[in-house]
């Protein structure tokens, strides 16, 4: 497959000014919520010490608890399958369904199965998968991935979604009122949901001493979805593993307030064993995660909760979408995972970042991401996966910004010329930053220029240039 | 079994040196806190509701609130309904609620969450694809933080157990909570003590 180029696929998005404003502002105020969540509650930093430990201590001992959690489960009635991969994942789904004459599947938002790609791979086995979270509805619907891992259609505006429903459902696409699109939702799903013989969740947490699996929600779905069918299949990544129900609340307290603010979402459910005159299959999932504990740098990444917060603080993100990253995980916390999947694929991501560092200062559980984010440039510089002109104006940059002398040379000559070249002299193909937006007109006096002026002033010492 | 073991083989050669698992504290408030304001505030900003006292006629209650509504069931030993959990062999068949009455064993005062477990829907689906539900809670069984609710015996021993936080809701549109979803349109707890159960009041 080609190479993602994020930039230029974000191009799109940003000359759509109404999408990109719509977007920055909605996770602005997600960050700025979840801002005043922490600083309500005192432990906030020792929360996040101990979700980071706690974590840490499980991937360190990550085969020990992955047979804790099998052995408790099975003694709860549970059947537990292992898959080393997407297509083996994929497969077990569809021969537990057909094995049983199903032909139609509830689904709950699950990252992990959009990793997986299972709905085509069921649908094009002639399962019917119908997503019953509202944004991975109106997703499927609209034949596109998940943009966000919390709110898969947080880059739509309401009145996109009126559309989406409008051509999907017959509803009035005059309406675009999140309540009456909700109602519509409702309206839709509750058949398929009742109807439905089995019912597939992910896992939030899957906890090793009870052997239960966690999912966090606010529409109730996975309730529904785990507990309407008699069939319930629960799809889990090996980093879900938590060992103890005390270790839970330290994530449930951090994970919601990570992501939108909010203490807690509506359902926080913990699935242990089958409902009555029922089945519960668990899947524990690798597809790459045994290999990533290997890698140095980059294991700490399994620690991710998905909460997204390094999503919603990304000013990268936040002005060029979900979808131009071209991979299921996106934003900060899907650069350094991605080229775990496919180096030459996702070699261009960690170029995306302003490496400010806010990603890392927001994880709950103290990802180094930044950190990550330049070490994966490195990687991709050794391994020659960093295309020509990059390359290029990489070596000219070097050379510049490690030469002072040089460095205000080019400092002056590039506000001397923009004072008077032309503007399509300017805003040619070789000038990436201009060709989304304006350049900033020229400042009157370098802060070199203004700093010596004042400390010679101060000091009677000259600065020398 | 041979994915099993070949996906724990690998995970043994990768894991990286033993790291400590460390305990946990509860994080109790220093102060004196009033669990009930504080479970009424934080389950208020979930649009859930609290009513204070137990209703003296919880008919009435019932018919004022949810003027249209005509199946009521209930788990609990306050009020009859006209169907139990049982009525519903077809788990999906509890869509057919108007109302479910239940009883919760626990509050969390710091997100206004509730517990429930088999053991008081004994049909799960009454929980959520009933149009509204209505808990009773005793006061006096308001933990203070989620680290107190992970103490209580249900997580570690029921099938299915749930926090529940208000009604079922969504910001997938715009990033503001917006309702319905696919759960119950509205959440109403009652603080209602176990000790004044003597009198069952019917339909």
């Amino acid at each position: 497959m080609s190479i993602v180029d994020q930039a230029e696929n974000a191009a799109e998005f940003i000359n759509d000014q109404t999408h990109e404003q719509h977007l920055d502002q909605l996770l602005w105020m997600l960050r700025t919520r979840r801002d005043e969540a922490a600083s309500r509650v005192p432990e906030w930093e020792q929360l996040r010490d101990l979700a980071s430990q706690i974590k840490e201590h499980t991937l360190s001992n990550l085969a020990h608890y992955l047979e804790m959690f099998e052995s408790r489960a099975k003694a709860n009635g549970v059947t537990v399958h292992w898959a080393q991969d997407a297509h083996e994942h994929n497969q077990i789904v569809y021969q537990l369904l057909s094995d049983r004459k199903v032909d139609e599947l509830i689904k709950s938002k699950s990252m992990l199965t959009e990793e997986c790609d299972t709905r085509r791979f069921l649908e094009g086995r002639g399962v019917r998968v119908s997503e019953t979270d509202l944004g991975e509805r109106i997703q499927q619907l609209d034949d596109q991935p998940p943009s966000h891992i919390v709110g898969p259609a947080w880059h739509k505006t309401t009145q996109d979604i009126a559309n989406v429903f409008a051509k999907a459902y017959g509803s009035d696409k005059e309406k675009a009122d999140p309540v009456y699109l909700a109602h519509v939702m409702r309206e839709n799903t509750r058949p398929l949901i009742e109807r439905a013989r089995a019912g597939m969740t992910g896992a939030n947490f899957a906890v090793a001493e009870t052997g239960a699996i966690v999912t966090v929600t606010n529409e109730g779905n996975a309730d529904l979805s785990g507990n309407v069918p008699e069939l319930r299949i629960c799809s889990v990544g090996l980093e879900k593993i938590i060992p103890r129900n005390e270790d839970l609340a330290v994530f449930v307290r951090l994970l919601t307030r990570s992501a939108t603010g909010n203490s807690i979402t509506q359902y926080t459910s913990h699935f242990r064993a089958p409902r009555q005159n029922g089945e519960m299959h668990i899947i524990l999932v690798d597809n790459g995660r045994s290999s990533r504990l290997g890698m140095e740098k980059f294991w700490p990444s399994l620690k991710c909760i998905r909460c997204a917060a390094c999503m919603n603080t990304c000013p990268v993100y936040r002005r060029s979408g979900g979808l131009s990253y071209g991979s299921t995980y996106m934003g900060p916390i899907g650069i350094i995972m991605m080229p775990t999947f496919d180096i030459r694929r996702y070699s261009e991501l960690p170029f995306s970042s302003t490496l400010n560092g806010s990603c890392t200062n927001v994880c709950p559980v103290k990802i180094n991401i930044h950190e990550q984010i330049y070490a994966w440039r490195e990687v991709m510089e050794e391994k020659h996966q960093i295309n020509l002109v990059k390359k290029g104006a990489m070596i000219v940059a070097g050379k510049v910004l490690s030469n002072p002398t040089l460095y205000r040379i080019a400092g002056d000559t590039m506000e001397a010329s923009l004072k008077v070249l032309p503007r399509f002299a300017i805003y040619n193909q070789l000038n990436a930053w201009g060709q989304h937006r304006d350049i900033p007109p020229p400042a009157k006096e370098t802060f070199h220029d203004w700093y010596r002026k004042h400390r010679s002033q101060a000091t009677g010492r000259e600065i020398n240039r | 079994m041979s994915f099993r073991n070949t996906i724990l083989e690998n995970v043994r050669n990768n894991q990286p040196s033993a790291r400590e698992l460390p305990a946990i504290p509860k994080f109790h408030s220093e102060q004196s806190v009033d669990l009930k304001n504080q479970f009424t505030a934080a389950l208020k900003e979930l649009y859930g509701e609290v009513v204070t006292e137990p209703p003296a006629d919880l008919k009435a209650f019932l018919k004022e609130r949810f003027p249209s509504a005509k199946a009521i069931c209930s788990t609990v030993p306050e009020y009859t309904g006209n169907s139990k959990p049982e009525d519903f062999t077809r788990w999906s068949d509890a869509g057919s609620i108007d109302v479910t009455i239940v009883r919760s064993p626990l509050g969390v005062a710091e997100t206004g969450s509730v517990l429930f477990s088999e053991e008081e829907f004994r049909v799960n689906t009454i929980g959520f694809l009933a149009h509204d539900i209505v808990i009773l809670l005793d006061p006096a069984e308001i933990v203070e933080n989620i680290h107190d609710a992970y103490c209580h015996p249900h997580f570690q021993d029921k099938a299915y157990s749930l926090l529940m936080s208000g009604p079922s809701g969504s910001a997938d549109i715009g990033g503001i909570t917006v309702h319905p979803a696919q759960g119950v349109m509205t959440l109403t707890v009652i603080f209602w003590p176990r000790a004044q159960t003597e009198t069952t009041q019917t339909v």
